[in-house]
């Protein structure tokens, strides 16, 4: 094994080209797992902890440029309220330990479904920077994941950071796990509301093979509000139409049984989730706040 | 007796007696990183051993090559089952347990080969060269599949002391308990009540991994630096395996990082002698999480049916039960789990007629053995059900029907051993049911946005509110202290007093394993009540003193620090003779008064001071090992069940308040309180640490924690990842009500106080989340699942 | 491969580490540092924590690589980094620590004798009884000094999610709470830092 420590994006990105097989390393909380119980044995770790740009994010009008590397922690304390939803995620991943090392950038290289930075990029609008020496690109979240545990990088690609849309609604993120802290999410679902355009969007986290969207559930939402004019008014979700958000939400999901839960409970609990987190968003979006955090 | 008072007029400065919350003689080393566990042990020339596991619960072993491991440069000795010098298997109770995989591995995770190499890496590289070729045999996974026709036998040549009395050879051990007439009872019963229920596979986990050092030693033997629970019982496993005589294989505790029986079972303790013994070096073995899973017994899953019967007016007639635990592949500790099982199976109530049957199966599930709890935890589950039950049938409140039935002392077990000391079990549900209920919606802030980490499910911001609603359950439990069935359950202390500088330091030295519980506290205690002494120097556990029997049972402060007071009353006759000896012509009292020890002086129990022991020691050492034994037990009669089978008993109460969403299936335990009696707190502190420690692995079994084996028997979650144990978040408040009623037959009047909260915690957070939610659950640990239907 | 960094205001050099090693086995097995302890190596139970450039962090997830050049507190360097917390910014550093020959020398024999200087949550746990086994301990006592470092007048639920990080399996926590109650308490008796 080799510990390849470039200095800069460049030698970063130059290592990766040379090494394509070489397994990126930030906050160590998937990879160093893994190399500690023996289930990988990478010819090349790239240590990513040196790239100060890494670390940092920039704000625009409409996105923040989230650095790859930025920890849990800074996120849940310095953007909730640009990116709401994630910040509430950010929150829920591990332990403060873990927040003080684990990053987006990790959760997305390791593309788990049941990583908890997922569903928020998929309900607010983001898209992946990836970066070789061939060049740049952005992909959008709900083509990055391709699989279990599987991304759309090429090998000789990085992430160099994610550009997330800003929040113009309230946004919610929601996590079932067996215990009240540490705990790898069951299934998780994010909702953002996009007043602006009228939108609604969601992600679902561990109840797929990959984080998906509920694009029927957001589609019916959507004309549900359209229709009852409730963007204007702020009239309240009708009950028929929460349930029927609810009944989409779950229909989304393709889970499997395992040792967190059953593929039954999980399509329960992404409804229950749905209908709840549509009841917290739209309550502050007619209270006219667009940061509906609790805690 | 010179124990609890203080002489008029002597300034008391023996201070941390008995009785008093002393602080830990550990604990200054713990809190700066210099306390020693066993993973910490480090020896110049040390190589680390390694051990290969089966990834099968059942399979032959075909053909095993090494010839690629030991080719691996760093690689200093490869060892398989071919290998082992002298015997070949090892058991607590029986000897079932193959070091290595002998043919035939019955378990996944069974070890099959060690490395021993320089560096952890160079070993698992090494280990992942070994071929073995296996072929997989059916499996054995349940009661069914044991006593099928024509079952595979996990054991078919069994030739142990239970093999003849048993129904089938995969049945380990099995042990009725039958009084009275119980056909006739549920004739005369107004209500009955019948119910299955399931507990499944709980971990000690633990959080010190398994490890120790073996340094081999020039005559040959060997020197084990270890974490374990009973020194003197490894000795006597590890010696034949080495094919060493006892005296060579010298043992010494290391820093125990818990253990809640896990460690009661040899681990990795052959193993690291076995390879320093072949390489002539130093080996360490450290398990990793991962490999802890597989490395010690679990609690028995069991799966219990229980049948009682009750008249109109409240009272319990009879019960009959069937309770069928799974001892996995190997004995491990099952025939005295099967024997709490029976005989605790009722609980802490009066029933005159009982018919019950409690058995252990061989299976090719992992091993099972002791954990905190032992066999009555199982029970006290499916017992308290049934009393809710009853009670809801009778219309009447669930702790006035428990304290209708509730034993006290004087009470007739259904095995007929009469309960000979204070059963309180009425007054610990008072106590609990009494105290005032914990304020509701504890998620309301005055900001108006809820504080999620005070609703199910936490930080995970799953409700706001909605969905939760509150109840509030009530359980009881009965455990005994001790080793039981006529085992002769005894502990050896050695006790040293001398003059250090003008002042008098008392020695105590034990084998007792010192696992978290705070026994070298209480020695130290001990030591300074008995013999008026402040400073306690106390010695390393080894083996060079008598054994001091199992850290297990709730036992070691009844048994070991019944021999360090023994021991310290000889001692102290031994210095007043001395006394008497030396100045007794200068003044009468020496021979005509009550003498005591204290603040360093001899006294008369009028407070006269007659010498400073420093003064009546000069240069004598005074030094005494004695061994001490609890009441004797007897074992249970193998068809009826009946005999004086326990030393003591403890008894621990619990009320249960939870906030269930009900919509998520998640469950918040807002309070969980406890009252239990404990005889006398020898250390009120450490036995309310003690009190909530069990009470949160009782609530973990509750709620989360479960190893999950599938059907071809391989573990499933092997991991602190999935294997979930209670955070601080999940724990709450648990207010401890101590009853101090002394047990006459017991040093100081003190009850065995460790496991009793374990067993009653379980089943009054599942009567609370029953109450909350109105689900029958008649399974622990509870999911989500079970409370969405889904 | 060589990783230089500072361990409790000292600087360290660890030789022949193994690419794949993490920080938590080089304090360890090459330091002489065992104070912080591998219950899990999965990052799930807190008892490794150490403060990395200031942060607590598993150190069993930390590639040993990755601590170049950075600085590391570990239990064993607790006190001093109280010492130095209490005295303000400006106090020269110190080296803290337990030597490597110190570290080696292990002692099974308790004399609850030794006067040891001990930071103020260091010594709220021995006295609340925060400690059994004391496994989770070391882990524990980083993580809750960083908080009342951070946030000296935690609420309970503060307290909890502040150590949700850190199982232990002994206490059932009470005693914990307990302790940095205690120590917060001590803290603002004696007056800002």
């Amino acid at each position: 094994m080799e510990f390849l420590r470039p200095g800069s994006w460049e030698e970063a990105l130059a290592a990766k080209a040379e090494h394509p097989e070489a397994v990126p390393l930030a906050g160590g909380t998937d990879v160093m797992v893994e190399i500690n119980f023996d289930r990988r044995r990478p010819d090349h770790l790239l240590d990513l902890n040196r790239i100060g740009d890494l670390y940092e994010w920039e704000t625009g009008e409409d996105e923040v440029r989230l650095g790859a590397s930025v920890p849990y922690a800074r996120i849940m304390e310095e953007l909730r309220a640009e990116l709401p939803g994630l910040a509430l995620a950010a929150h829920t991943v591990g332990s403060p330990q873990i927040r003080n090392r684990g990053s987006v950038g990790g959760n997305l290289g390791a593309a788990s479904p049941a990583g908890d930075s997922h569903p928020p990029l998929l309900a607010a609008g983001a898209q992946v920077e990836a970066e070789s020496v061939r060049g740049t690109r952005l992909i959008p979240a709900e083509e990055f994941y391709t699989g279990v545990k599987r991304n759309a990088l090429a090998p000789d690609e990085l992430i160099r950071a994610v550009r997330i849309a800003r929040a113009d609604g309230p946004q919610q993120f929601s996590k079932v796990g067996t215990r009240n802290a540490m705990v790898i999410a069951v299934c998780a679902f994010s909702l953002a509301l996009h007043p602006r355009s009228r939108t609604v969007r969601t992600g679902i986290g561990s109840a797929a093979p990959t984080p998906v969207r509920a694009r029927a559930a957001e589609d019916f939402l959507a004309a549900a509000l359209e229709e009852g004019g409730c963007w204007e008014s702020g009239r309240p979700v009708p009950p028929s139409a929460a349930r029927r958000f609810a009944e989409l939400a779950a229909g989304a999901c393709n889970p499997i049984d395992d040792v967190r839960g059953s593929a039954r409970y999980r399509r329960h609990a992404v409804a229950v989730m749905a209908r709840r987190t549509l009841g917290w968003t739209w309550d502050a979006y007619r209270s006219g706040g667009r940061d509906s955090r609790c805690a | 007796m010179s124990t609890a008072h203080t002489p008029a007029g002597l300034a008391r400065t023996a201070h941390g007696g008995v009785g008093e919350s002393a602080p830990r003689p550990d604990g200054t080393l713990k809190v700066t990183g210099e306390f020693a566990y066993a993973s910490d042990l480090w020896h110049e020339d040390m190589l680390w051993g390694f051990t290969l596991r089966s990834p099968h619960a059942h399979a032959r072993i075909i053909s095993a090559d090494v010839s690629g491991a030991l080719a691996t440069p760093g690689v200093y000795a490869v060892l398989t089952h071919d290998d082992l010098p002298a015997a070949t298997r090892y058991g607590l109770e029986i000897q079932d347990t193959p070091v290595l995989a002998d043919g035939v591995v019955r378990y996944h995770g069974e070890p099959v080969a060690l490395v021993a190499a320089d560096h952890p890496e160079t070993a698992r590289r090494a280990a992942a060269r070994i071929r073995i070729t296996y072929e997989e045999l059916p499996v054995v996974g349940d009661e069914e599949s044991a006593t099928a026709p024509g079952a595979p036998l996990l054991h078919p040549a069994r030739d142990d002391h239970h093999a003849a009395h048993v129904p089938h050879p995969n049945i380990v051990h099995r042990q009725p308990v039958v009084r009275g007439d119980v056909a006739a009872a549920r004739a005369r019963a107004d209500v009955v009540v019948s119910g299955d229920y399931e507990v499944g596979m709980q971990d000690q986990a633990f959080l010190g991994p398994e490890s120790g050092l073996a340094v081999p030693a020039g005559d040959g033997g060997v020197d084990l630096f270890i974490a374990t629970q009973w020194l003197h019982a490894d000795l006597r496993q590890i010696a034949p395996v080495l094919g060493l005589p006892e005296d060579k294989v010298r043992m010494t505790l290391s820093g125990v990082g818990g253990a809640f029986g896990g460690r009661e079972d040899l681990s990795m303790q052959a193993h690291a002698c076995l390879l320093a013994l072949r390489t002539g070096r130093p080996v360490k073995m450290v398990y990793n999480r991962f490999e802890s899973f597989f490395g010690h017994v679990h609690r028995h899953p069991a799966r219990l049916h229980y049948e009682h019967g009750a008249s109109s007016d409240g009272r319990l007639l009879f019960v009959k039960a069937r309770i069928v635990l799974d001892g996995g592949a190997y004995a491990s500790s099952s025939p005295a789990v099967v024997g709490n099982a029976a005989s605790l199976a009722v609980g802490p109530y009066v029933v005159g007629d009982v018919d019950v049957e409690a058995l252990a199966l061989y299976t090719n599930n992992p091993p099972c053995g002791a954990m905190r709890g032992f066999g009555a935890v199982q029970a006290c589950f499916a017992y308290e059900a049934q009393m809710d039950r009853l009670a809801e049938r009778l219309g009447l409140d669930p702790v006035e029907f428990r304290q209708r039935n509730a034993m006290e002392q004087g009470a007739v077990m259904p095995t007929g051993q009469v309960v000979d000391a204070p059963a309180p079990v009425a007054e610990l549900l008072r106590r609990v049911k009494a105290r005032p209920l914990p304020p509701e919606r504890p998620w309301d802030t005055a900001g108006g946005a809820p504080d999620v980490r005070a609703l199910p499910g936490g930080l995970s911001n799953t409700t706001h509110g909605e969905g939760v609603v509150r109840g509030v359950g009530y359980a009881v439990g009965i455990k005994n202290v001790g080793f039981s069935e006529g085992f002769d359950d005894y502990s050896t202390a050695r006790v040293r007093l001398e003059a250090v500088a003008g002042q008098p330091v008392a020695t105590v030295h034990t084998a007792m394993a010192e696992v978290g519980q705070g026994g070298v506290t209480v020695h130290a205690q001990i030591a300074r009540t008995e013999l008026g002494v402040t400073r306690v120097v106390l010695q390393p556990a080894d083996t060079r003193v008598g054994s001091a029997g199992s850290t297990s049972a709730s036992r070691q402060t009844y048994v070991t620090g019944g021999a360090v007071r023994h021991a310290c009353q000889e001692v102290r006759e031994r210095v007043l003779a001395l006394g008497r000896a030396r100045f007794g012509a200068h003044h009468p009292a020496w021979e005509r008064a009550v003498l005591v020890l204290e603040g360093g002086k001899v006294a008369t129990e009028a407070g006269e001071v007659l010498a400073a022991l420093a003064d009546v020691l000069e240069d004598e050492v005074i030094d005494v090992e004695r061994e001490w034994r609890h009441r004797p037990t007897e074992p249970f009669d193998l068809r009826t069940g009946q005999g004086n089978g326990h030393v003591q008993y403890s008894f621990a109460a619990h009320r249960a308040v939870v906030d269930v969403d009900t919509g998520l299936g998640l469950v918040k335990v807002v309070e969980l309180a406890c009252a239990q009696d404990v005889g006398k707190a020898v250390n009120p502190l450490a036995v309310t640490g003690q009190i909530q420690g069990g009470t949160v692995q009782g609530l973990g079994l509750a709620v989360m924690e479960e190893i999950v084996v599938a059907a071809d028997g391989r573990v499933r979650n092997p991991s602190f990842t999935d294997y979930l144990i209670p955070t601080i978040l999940d724990t709450p408040a648990i207010p401890v009500d101590i009853l101090e009623l002394a047990d006459e037959h017991a040093p100081y009047g003190l009850r065995g106080a460790g496991e009793a909260p374990t067993l009653s915690a379980t089943p009054a957070v599942v009567a609370a989340i029953r109450a909350a939610t109105g689900i029958a659950l008649a399974r622990v640990p509870v999911r989500p699942e079970h409370l969405t239907g889904t | 491969m060589r990783v230089n960094f500072t361990v409790n205001g000292r600087p360290q050099q660890a030789d022949d580490v193994w690419e794949g090693e993490s920080l938590l086995y080089v304090l360890r097995e090459r330091l002489g540092l065992p104070g912080s302890k591998n219950a899990c190596e999965q990052g799930e139970c807190g008892s490794c924590t150490v403060r990395l450039d200031g942060l607590p962090v598993c150190a069993c997830l930390v590639a040993a690589g990755q601590a170049e050049g950075r600085e590391v507190v570990t239990v064993e360097g607790l006190a001093e980094h109280a010492r130095r917390r209490a005295a303000g910014a400006g106090t020269p550093p110190e080296p803290a620590g337990t030597s490597l020959d110190e570290a080696r020398r292990w002692t099974a024999a308790p004399d609850g004798t030794r006067a040891a200087a001990l930071s103020p949550v260091q010594q709220a746990f021995v006295d609340a009884g925060a400690v059994q086994c004391g496994f989770c301990t070391p882990g524990l006592l980083v993580a809750a000094d960083e908080l009342i470092e951070r946030n000296p007048e935690p609420s309970d639920a503060d307290i909890r999610e502040a150590l949700s990080g850190n199982l232990c399996r002994c206490t059932g926590y009470e005693t914990i709470l307990d302790a940095v109650r205690l120590a917060a308490a001590r803290a603002g008796e004696a007056g800002p830092r």
